[in-house]
This record gives C-alpha cells, structure tokens and sequence, in this order.
C-alpha cells in the first residue's frame, strides 16, 4: 500500500479509529482510508439512506483564504458568484483554466470579516490540494492562505443527521442548506455546515484532529449513527448525480459541459472575468460539443469508468466517466459525455463493456431525489 | 469425499467423476465484497488452463475469473443471474460459477491443497 511517489500513505486523524472497527484500508488519494467497514459497501450505503452515515473526509483540504477583497479576487480564479455570497454561506464552484477546463471543484463560505479583511474557507479535493494552493499562492499574493494542516472533515449524512446532530449540538439543526455556524462542544470548537456529497440532508464538520477522535466516539455511540467507508461514499454520490473530480470533471471538461452551468450566477455570466470564460460564455449559448448525461442500465452487468457510449449503429459517440451498481435501485447506472443529440432523456445507447454492447437509456440526473434540507417556500 | 484444490488467483475446484466444479474462495469473496453480477461463459466453450472464464463484479470492480484446468465448460450455474449474492453467502456451496469437464487430469497436480492454499492466504494478510 503506497502512493503515487513509493511514500507510506498519509493517516488521518482517525486512522486509529478507522482499524478499531475493522476498516478495510486502502490508499486513496495518499491517505489511508476506509473503503468499507465490516458490514460492506451495500449495506453502508442503505444505512446512510436510511439514518446516518458518518464519513472521515479529512484527506480534503481545508484553508482560509482572507485579505482586501479576498471575494473579489478569489472570483478571477473561478466563475462561482463569491461577492454574492454572504457570511456563513456557501457556495460550489470550480478553478478554471485558460480553456475552460476545470482544475479542481470546491467549496467555498464566506466567514465574517476581520477589521477590512474578507475571509473566506474553501474546502478542495485531496488529489488536488496542493496544486490548488499552489495556483492561489502564485495568482492571489496578495492574499493570505492558510491550510488547517491537522484537522479533521467529518461528513454525517442521512435522514436522521439532524436529530443525532442535535442532541449533542443544541441548535445545528435549524441551519439551512449550504449554510454554516460555530458551535462549542465540550470545549472544542466546531465549524458546521450543512452540506455533504450524498444527495441526502446532512452536515460536515471541521474540527481539530484531537478533537475529532472523542466527536466521533460520541456519534458511533448512537444506534442511528453508523461509520461508512469511501466505498459507499462513492455510490453515494453517483446515485446523486455528483460530479468526481478526475474522472466525471477534469481539466479537459468544462462546467457547462459537465451540467454545472447552475454554478455560474447571472452576473459572472455577464461579466466574465474568470479563466476560460470565452468557452464557458459560448457553450452558455448552446455552442457545446458534449455533455454530461446519466445513464441506466437495462440488465445486471455494470458498465464501468472507460467503457465507451455507442449509438445504435455501433459509432462510438463517448465514454462513462463513473459508473457501478446503485444500491438503492438494485440495478447499475452509468455517466458519462455524450453529443447533445444523444442527451435527450429516453436515447436509447449502447455501453461497450468486455466487447459487447449492454443497452442503456438516458436518464434525468439524480438517479435517486436528493433530499436537501431546504426551507419550504412560502 | 471430493478434495477441493486451489489456484493462487483464488479459484477452487471441485473434481468428481473428471468434471470439476469452479467458484472463487471464501477468501475471494471476503477481499471483493459484495458481488452485484456474475459474467458466467456459454456451455461448450473450451478453455485452456488459466485462461479467463467468468467476471465477477462487485459494487467496487469486475475481476476475472481464470479456469484452474482446461476443459469443456459443461455446465454454469444459472442462479446466479439473479443472485450473484450466493457467492458471498456461499461460495464454496451454492455460489460455484461453472462446470468443467477436465481434457488432462494431470494439470490438477499443480493445484494447491487446502493447507497450502491457507498458507498462501496467510502470506497476503
């Protein structure tokens, strides 16, 4: 088990944990983490849909990035509306490069300011970390960066993410979605959010290492409470309809093509101003090549990453960027990029896998509704 | 009784009467999770010793399965179309994979036994 480089994985905080309740470990993106724990990814998976999943996502990595304008020049660097935002909110966005493809897809909250400095928390995947903090450090020096080296991400996810939370934590459940607030526990402080890469109502929690350990004894205590490993996490976020950087979003894909256009405000569409912006501008107006689609599979067999999409008559139109079996549906679904002419909902494709051709009918994203915890409207 | 032999990419058979009857091992099982679909072969096909067979796949990935003898696929086990969970509840049992009628019965020489197929395992932990 090592990294790209022959280096022994990286442990996070919970790495000890992680063994005491028969994590099977593997090495993902540098850490030794989790794959599935001893009830397997199927049942993770379920657990998480049902009640709560707790995840240890501390690989990501955290930073705050603050100074004059901090919003504003952040903004040069991706096309998400950051000047909009307000504070403890939070936004998805991605870095962008000169073409339009996507280096790397974060979030980022807007924390109160400090006297005339802006502040703002961005959390960036594992893989990606120090590039990214390398791209702010050269395109923003006038910024201050600073990557909370040593703490913890945990995500609880699930229905019933809420009424564990809110027993320990007095008051997190009647923060909305893609918001955040600073709680005290016993001492510790957390910074929550009520966000996650699930497609169900949940919270992530930022919290120092030490901290993390007693925090998630306390949660695995509770019988809603499960701990779920990056399997699950996985199939999670594909039932989702979520985007995994390096396989459904790389630096060759651009937000559009990927259905991220929601991420991109009125204004940025407007104004511009980011990396990329003259491809992401003209594939606003419908000048798109391909596009992310869904896909769902007619038998049992599932299609995997690389296998290629052909059309009817055998030509090969694209590729599935992630795919496997989805637990909740009991069946294998699929995405991948299409030509528009084939994004159509009910196009019937074919997915070569080990030579022959598996039917497939594209489906609306999410596979599974996701259930946000968003205020009813008036 | 019938000896079960093993390959060290964790298949076993099961010899009786010259047909042997394939599946992967407990240990497989366990390293693969939970199994979601069985790619079985068409009876009739001939395959050579180690050549691929079957692909299993679990919720994380599709692993080959490779025919521990050469032989005549005789026979596959249809249940596992619609429950490919038998090769995790019972892989040695109900979960086998396929049939095969063996061409040289002197290819099982090279098989591991139980013990050696254990101690191979323990290697790998």
């Amino acid at each position: 088990m090592t990294s790209e480089l022959g280096q022994a994985p990286a442990r996070t905080p919970l790495y000890n944990r992680h063994l005491a309740l028969g994590g099977r470990m593997v090495d993902f993106a540098g850490y030794a983490l989790p794959v599935n724990y001893s009830k397997g990814v199927l049942a993770e998976h379920l657990f998480t849909r049902q009640k709560a999943g707790l995840f240890d996502v501390s690989h990501m990595g955290q930073a705050i990035l603050s100074g004059r304008d901090a919003a504003r020049r952040l903004e040069s660097l991706v096309p998400g509306d950051i000047l909009a935002l307000e504070p403890d909110r939070i936004r998805y966005t991605q870095f962008t490069n000169d073409e339009g493809g996507i280096l790397d897809d974060l979030m980022v909250t807007r924390l109160a300011p400090v006297d005339a400095d802006e502040r703002l928390f961005l959390v960036v995947n594992a893989a990606c970390k120090q590039a990214d903090f390398a791209h702010l450090r050269a395109k923003l020096p006038e910024l201050r960066l600073d990557v909370l080296e040593g703490w913890a991400l945990l995500a609880l996810q699930g229905p019933a993410a809420a009424s564990v939370l809110e027993r320990h934590i007095p008051g997190v459940s009647s923060l909305p979605f893609m918001a955040r607030g600073e709680f005290l526990w016993r001492g510790a402080e957390l910074a929550i959010s009520r966000s996650g890469y699930t497609g169900e109502d949940g919270f992530e929690i930022s919290l120092r290492g030490e901290d993390s350990r007693p925090f998630a004894d306390v949660l695995l205590l509770e019988e809603d409470v499960e701990p779920i490993g990056l399997g699950a996490r996985d199939s999670l976020r594909l039932e989702a309809g979520l985007c995994l950087y390096g396989h459904d979003i790389d630096t060759t894909t651009s937000p559009i093509e990927a259905g991220l256009a929601w991420s991109i405000s009125k204004r940025r569409r407007a104004e511009g101003g980011f990396p990329g912006a003259a491809r992401i501008t003209n594939e606003l107006v419908g000048d798109l090549a391909r596009q992310r689609v869904g896909l769902a599979l007619e038998g049992r067999a599932p299609a995997r990453e690389g296998a290629e999409i052909a059309n009817a008559e055998g030509v090969v139109i694209g590729r599935v960027t992630s795919g496997g079996f989805a637990p909740s549906l009991g069946r294998p679904i699929a995405m991948g990029y299409a030509p528009p002419a084939f994004a159509l909902e009910g196009t019937v494709v074919n997915l070569i896998v080990r030579g022959k051709p598996l039917p497939a009918r594209v489906v609306a994203l999410p596979f599974v509704p996701n259930r946000y915890h968003r205020p009813a409207k008036a | 009784m019938a000896e079960m032999l093993f390959t060290k990419d964790h298949e076993y058979i099961l010899v009786e009467d010259g047909v042997g009857r394939v599946g992967i091992t407990r240990f497989a099982q366990g390293q693969l999770g939970d199994i979601v679909f069985v790619e079985l072969p068409e009876p009739g096909v001939q395959r050579k010793k180690g050549e691929e067979t079957a692909v299993v796949e679990s919720v994380k990935a599709a692993s080959e399965v490779y025919a521990p003898v050469g032989g005549e696929v005789v026979e596959v086990n249809a249940d596992l179309a619609d429950h490919p969970a038998l090769v995790n509840e019972d892989p040695h049992g109900d979960g086998w994979f396929f049939k095969i009628r063996i061409a040289d019965t002197s290819e099982l020489s090279g098989l591991l036994d139980q013990s050696a197929y254990d101690a191979f395992v323990a290697t790998l932990a």
